[in-house]
């Protein structure tokens, strides 16, 4: 046997064709270490796939198993898909998802742009180091931790109120998280906050990668540093933004689960309503299992589409593909 | 005409250290203060006022909850699927990018679209929880290492790694006769402990932090994990909220409610200590993987 895979290393570039099997056999130990990631991606990956055709049916979970019940199911074509954009929901959805993702992005998306260009400007190593580890930090835990401590730094006794009521902001305590106008900031710099730290690190690459020659050259020319900042560092990084600018885009859709789920509440889930939270609610919760299949395969296409426009965008801005 | 520093220049110096401290405070200061109200007394708590220093300093709410057997599970259930996990994870996904770094491997073109297809469509939230109540998972300790099992972002950065190693080794591995499977687990492997290192990072942190497979797969009180547990405390809480201070106070006087904050507080601590503690050490790696991400893309 290993006397045959030697033979089938100096063989293979000579004779191209062979028969399957035999090549197959001799790469049996690759396919042995692939197989338990086959498993995994047939299993919990494809197999929800199929599981989509859910949408397309009136599943009522009371028959039996899964797939006997799916499989009998009446077919109802896209009538869930009608329900889901004629109902009046859709348009809120969108709109919480839209606004969310939206505001978000023009927080999160700056933010570790001027942290990493202010962390690059500042000579002192420790302070340096510290400020970096602290920012790095909450991007480490979970949102369920992070969705605590905000509940905590807003609640009516809470330090932001406390803040807001030493500068005479305001002289009543505000109740961000039962008011739903204030929903999609709170998740807005809720993300940028647990974020901007981590994501400075990319920028910062970047920086680094800058030939530190052109900033001597610009000073012998009596550049300052705002124009050692404007002619030379944000140039560099705009293929990075722009890179970086596409792909969030391409998450337009995404309003994370956790953070809409874990912070939004009876009274303002008018406006903490995303399309993934909404799913889970009339899926797991509702018991609307086809209806709220109907709902995540909409979103699942949609953002899938999205992904290839972005795909392509960034292949022609760039010269390659992100795939 | 010491420096040659203009007052613009301290100016922005100035501006660029304050931008940054504050930046230093809007990060860490949310940590201190939940350190601050889980040390303090929980009725005292009601109070409100709670920003720098604790009032009545008192380990009861750690040792409140430390007394309930249910934190001890779900740390128990937490260790042991971020060990577990995290072990078969770096197992499979390391296999796996070895045989998906071999470009001859019949069908590489297709496997290699079969893996990277998943990282951008997938069934969805219903869907899965049907196929994983169709295989059994549901409340079995196993919904939490199966499903998440392979990374496939991950397993890019393990295969990336294994590509840029000199492929002179393997040759001479080959020509002594050995096998794949010998030639991965005797000589890749070895070579791959820094992005595995990596990545086991990324997959621990992942398990510890991990709250929805546990909130809607299991029910067993025994299976849940702290951050599921997490939730449940959150929930109260939020609904509690609802309440007004004096029904809280008028609550409090007769007993600590449960969703008293300094306990809510003392339970995220648990929480989030053993990051905090970790991290400063591994810091390197998180950046590390970071930037192996960034080129990658």
């Amino acid at each position: 046997m290993q006397t045959n895979m030697n033979v089938h290393d100096g063989r293979e570039l000579k004779i191209p064709r062979r028969k399957l099997w035999t090549v197959f056999k001799e790469q049996k130990y690759l396919f042995l270490m692939m197989l338990p990631a086959l498993i995994w991606a047939v299993l919990f990956a494809y197999t929800p796939m199929v599981g989509l055709y859910m949408s397309f049916v009136n599943y009522q979970p009371n028959l039996g198993g899964f797939w006997t019940t799916l499989f009998h199911s009446e077919f109802v074509g896209f009538e869930w898909f009608r329900y889901f954009f004629t109902n009046g929901d859709f348009l809120k959805v969108m709109r919480n998802t839209l606004a969310s993702t939206l505001i978000t992005l023009c927080f999160s998306f700056p933010m570790p742009i001027i942290i990493a260009i202010a962390i690059n400007e500042i000579k002192n190593v420790s302070f340096k180091k510290t400020v970096q580890t602290a920012s790095y930090l909450p991007y480490f835990i979970s949102w369920v931790i992070a969705a605590n401590i905000i509940v905590t730094l807003l609640s009516s006794d809470g330090v932001i109120n406390a803040i807001l009521k030493f500068f005479h902001i305001t002289n009543e305590s505000i109740l961000f998280l039962q008011n739903g106008k204030y929903f999609w900031w709170i998740v807005a710099i809720g993300n940028t906050w647990k974020d901007m730290g981590y994501s400075s690190i990319m920028y910062l690459a970047a920086i680094s990668a800058i030939n530190p020659e052109l900033y001597e050259a610009a000073k012998v020319d009596g550049a300052n540093r705002f124009k050692q900042i404007r002619y030379i560092t944000l140039p560099h990084l705009k293929p990075t933004i722009v890179i970086l600018l596409i792909l969030a885009l391409g998450g337009i859709l995404n309003a994370g689960f956790d953070q809409h789920f874990l912070l939004g509440n009876e009274l303002t889930k008018d406006y903490s309503d995303v399309l993934s939270t909404y799913s889970f609610r009339y899926g797991i919760q509702n018991g609307m299992f086809s209806y709220a299949a109907a709902v995540g395969m909409f979103s699942s296409v949609v953002a899938f589409i999205i992904v290839c426009i972005v795909n392509f965008t960034a292949k022609k801005v760039n010269g390659q593909s992100l795939f | 005409m010491r420096s040659k520093k203009s007052i613009a220049e301290y100016i922005f110096d100035a501006s660029l250290y304050l931008f940054l401290t504050v930046i230093f405070i809007v990060t860490f200061y949310p940590f201190w203060n939940i350190l601050v109200i889980s040390l303090n007394d929980a009725t005292d708590t009601l109070r409100g006022g709670l920003y720098f220093w604790p009032r009545e300093v008192t380990f009861d709410s750690y040792l409140t909850i430390f007394r309930n057997p249910e934190i001890w599970s779900a740390i128990r259930v937490t260790v042991l699927r971020t060990v577990i996990g995290t072990a078969l994870s770096i197992f499979c996904i390391s296999m796996l990018a070895y045989s998906l770094s071999k470009r001859h491997l019949l069908g590489w073109r297709f496997f290699s679209f079969f893996f990277v297809f998943t990282m951008y469509f997938g069934g969805g939230l219903i869907p899965t929880y049907m196929v994983i109540k169709s295989l059994g998972l549901i409340d079995s300790f196993w919904v939490f290492i199966f499903p998440g099992l392979i990374g496939v972002f991950l397993m890019i950065l393990v295969r990336t790694f294994i590509e840029q190693l000199p492929g002179e080794i393997e040759e001479s591995a080959k020509i002594d006769g050995a096998n794949d499977l010998q030639i991965f687990f005797r000589i890749v492997m070895p070579l791959c402990v820094p992005v595995l290192a990596t990545i086991g990072l990324f997959l621990a942190i992942g398990h510890w932090n991990s709250w929805y497979d546990s909130y809607i797969y299991t029910y067993k009180p025994e299976l849940k994990t702290l951050q599921a547990v997490m939730v449940k405390i959150l929930n109260q809480f939020q609904t509690a909220g609802m309440m007004s201070d004096a029904q809280q106070l008028a609550q409090s006087s007769t007993r600590v409610p449960v969703s008293s904050e300094s306990i809510r507080m003392a339970v995220t601590m648990v929480a989030t200590l053993p990051i905090v503690l970790v991290y400063p050490f591994v810091q390197k790696y998180f950046v590390k993987g970071m930037m192996m991400g960034a080129i990658k893309s």
